[in-house]
């Protein structure tokens, strides 16, 4: 039997990188996307691009705007003259942030309760809620200050400010930066690409071909030929999860706390998976171009409820439980945790196991279809 | 030098043989409708209700004054109360909650006898997205209850009072309510569309080179382009009528306001649709090999129509070299637009600039298709 085995490996390899493209493809892509994900996909929101329509044009209105400038987080574009450019820098999206002092806003913030208005671009709303979080904080920082030069002013008695000092202190990833975040799930999301793709149309590449009926006269077992189907696209698998962690924690200096032994562990886990999902869509097609309609079919939806990209929790109830059977959805917590966390089995026991459940399901469904396909 | 008749009769064999595969038609009509519904409602970046642990040591009623600031607030929401730092740990690292608050023991008392109390906050930085706007609320938080007991106490003290100084006023244009789905539905079909019209398209001509039927059509009177041009008549009506679901989709199940002009939007896509299929077009001429010709189109339209395109994540916010790469993914100009019709109900007067470039887009890739076919051919 391992004679068959290997021989069916060499044919498969021999097969894969006949046409020296598929090695780029398979080999330099990985390379690409983690350059991308580390470089483009990024929600550090700076240098805001700001307008100031200040109809005041106190020093007070002045000194709120250097304080918006001197954060870091905002950068003052233009001062706009009337509402018209208002309206016309937020169509044309040249700004992301409008501030708008209304007349007589340094007066009120002696005395009174003085107005400002933010106005964010809602086509964007994640930066826009960022903006405003960023907003608010140096608005409130300067409301204090004006507070208690009042009370100074009024003659009240000083008493120690702020009286709850916040002390925030981000773990995991200190200085928040969101490709600590990505990166690592990009192993996750490329491997599923790439080992879905290569095995769903292994066998019905085959199929079209014509060279099915050469191999069924072979005396190999379904059992060996599934093996030797999908060992060569396990293997480039780990091959890419190499030259993924090898760019990330070397280029973009990611932390791996955890050990690495687990995430290679884990990740033949998740393979089971990936490849059990690819060898039933292989077999349920009749030619390569469904067969990537079907790998899409399930790919998209995979990568994109799986909280990769988008929070699981923010997800409707039902939407929430459907992920539930998703592989990705698990590796993922393990790769973050292995990588940013530094946990360990004791912690990542359960996705573990619901992985280890949902590949052995795969591959006996997929085995069983593909032997009555067979006969 | 383009003959109608050819062009219509591949349009017409490429329709048959589309059609005698009904599953992967209705999969091209069927995908793009499940995958709106579907992201339409999941998607959002939106951050609110993030879960927070609290370990209140002071068990004051200044420190659940405190606390109920966090709960009252959007942005927070109280799942559970612990004791012990290791209880905290456990939380954070089982993601459970993302975030922690520590309320010293004596809290209270520093408060009362007008000292500084520090409260630790603790945040999983692992998702910085959420983190860092997390942050930002907390901060402003603790601020706004920092004034508020200064002001109290003042309010004891005889004479005149002091008040809150500034009052920040926040509006949200074209998209009032930060609905999600408002931002993500435009982009979604952009995105969608440019994933299948490249699919649909890649494995064509590869596929007449592995079936070996390519020979025969070369040995016919029709011509490269004319070719290329039958090829596309059949995805390109595919195509137009999944974009045509999706805007009555969006229109009566997401409600997404469509405040610009709905003939403008049609142009748009068909020009768009036009570039991205001849992309497919050309990633199948190329290559020659179905496989390979999937991969490729897979991977060159997912990710840069998913990542650069300002789809989800704002190109501004981008370091400038990727910033200018960003100008030749043509999904870009069509989020641009789309959100520009819907959102902010603009016309070809502001979006002028991004027809342009989708255009060229569009003319360039079709070229290019034309020339590596006559290429391969030789």
């Amino acid at each position: 039997m391992p004679v068959r085995i290997r021989h069916m490996l060499v044919k498969e390899f021999i097969q894969i990188f006949r046409d020296p493209k598929m090695k780029a493809v398979i080999f330099v892509m990985p390379v690409i996307q983690v350059l991308v994900f580390g470089y483009a996909v990024t929600t550090d929101v700076r240098n805001i691009a700001t307008a100031v329509y200040d109809l005041d044009n106190s020093t007070a209105s002045r000194e709120l705007t250097a304080r918006f400038a001197g954060s870091g987080y905002f950068r003052i574009v233009e001062y706009p003259e009337d509402e018209a450019r208002v309206r016309e820098i937020m169509d044309r999206g040249l700004a992301g942030a409008v501030l708008h002092f209304m007349k007589g806003f340094g007066d009120d913030l002696v005395s009174g309760t003085a107005r400002l208005q933010i106005i964010t671009d809602g086509t964007d709303s994640n930066t826009a809620g960022i903006v405003l979080s960023y907003a608010s904080n140096i608005v409130s920082r300067y409301s204090s200050q004006v507070l208690l030069e009042r009370l100074s002013r009024l003659g009240k008695p000083q008493t120690a400010y702020p009286a709850v000092e916040l002390q925030a202190r981000a773990w995991f990833n200190e200085n928040l930066e969101s490709r600590n975040f990505y990166v690592p799930g990009v192993i996750a999301i490329l491997l599923m690409l790439i080992t879905l793709m290569l095995t769903s149309m292994a066998i019905v590449r085959e199929k079209e071909i014509g060279t099915m009926e050469q191999i069924m006269v072979t005396p190999i077992t379904p059992a060996e030929f599934i093996l030797g189907k999908t060992l060569p696209f396990a293997l480039i698998g780990f091959i890419d999860v190499l030259v993924i962690t090898v760019v990330g924690v070397f280029w973009f200096e990611i932390p791996i706390r955890g050990s690495l032994p687990l995430l290679f562990l884990a990740t033949s886990i998740y393979l089971m998976t990936t490849l059990g999902v690819g060898l039933l869509i292989s077999t349920v097609s009749g030619t390569q171009q469904q067969a990537m309609m079907g790998t899409f079919f399930f790919y998209f939806p995979a990568a994109l409820l799986s909280g990769f990209m988008f929070p699981i929790a923010n997800m409707p109830e039902i939407v929430q439980w459907a992920t539930y059977l998703n592989p990705l959805r698990y590796f993922l917590v393990i790769v973050r945790g292995i990588f940013l966390k530094g946990v360990g089995v004791e912690v990542l026991w359960p996705q573990m196991a619901a992985l280890l459940v949902m590949g052995f399901v795969t591959l006996v469904l997929a085995t069983r279809r593909f032997s009555k396909t067979l006969n | 030098m383009v003959k109608t008749s050819r062009v219509l009769a591949i349009a017409r064999k490429e329709f048959l043989h589309i059609l005698r595969d009904p599953r992967s038609l209705g999969m091209s009509i069927a995908i793009p409708m499940l995958m709106l519904i579907l992201f339409g409602y999941a998607l959002t970046l939106d951050v609110d209700n993030i879960p927070v642990a609290v370990w209140d040591q002071s068990r004051s009623h200044v420190s659940r004054e405190f606390i109920s600031r966090f709960d009252g607030s959007r942005y927070f929401s109280i799942r559970e109360f612990v004791t012990g730092y290791s209880a905290v740990e456990r939380a954070i690292d089982t993601a459970s909650v993302q975030a922690a608050i520590i309320v010293p023991v004596d809290f209270a008392s520093r408060i009362e006898s007008g000292r500084p109390a520090s409260v630790q906050f603790i945040l999983d930085g692992s998702d910085s997205n959420t983190a860092t706007i997390a942050l930002g609320y907390a901060s402003a938080v603790a601020q706004s209850f920092s004034r508020h007991v200064t002001l109290r106490r003042n309010q004891t003290i005889p004479g005149p009072q002091a008040s809150e100084p500034l009052d920040l006023r926040h509006r949200v244009w074209f998209n009032a309510d930060m609905e999600g789905r408002n931002y993500i539905v435009p982009g979604l079909i952009v995105v969608i569309m440019m994933i299948i019209a490249a699919m649909l398209t890649s494995t064509t001509v590869a596929r007449e080179w592995e079936s070996g039927s390519m020979e025969q059509l070369i040995s016919t009177p029709v011509r490269g382009n004319e070719l290329i041009l039958g090829k596309m008549i059949p995805y390109f009506v595919i195509g137009l009528f999944d974009v045509f679901v999706a805007v009555v989709m969006g229109e009566f199940l997401f409600e997404v306001p469509l405040r610009g002009s709905v003939a403008l939007l049609f142009v748009m896509a068909s020009v768009f649709l036009a570039g991205a299929l001849s992309m497919g077009m050309l990633v199948s001429i190329v290559t020659r090999n179905q496989l390979l010709a999937t991969q490729l189109a897979m991977t060159l339209t997912f990710l840069p129509s998913f990542l650069l395109s300002g789809f989800v994540y704002a190109i501004s916010n981008m370091p400038q070299a990727l910033q200018v790469m960003t100008h030749v993914i043509p999904a870009r100009y069509l989020i641009t637009i789309l959100k520009g019709i819907y959102l902010k109900g603009v016309g070809l007067e502001i979006l002028a600039i991004e027809a342009l470039f989708l255009t060229i887009f569009g003319a360039v890739v079709f070229a290019a298709a034309n020339v590596a076919f006559k290429k391969r051919l030789v």
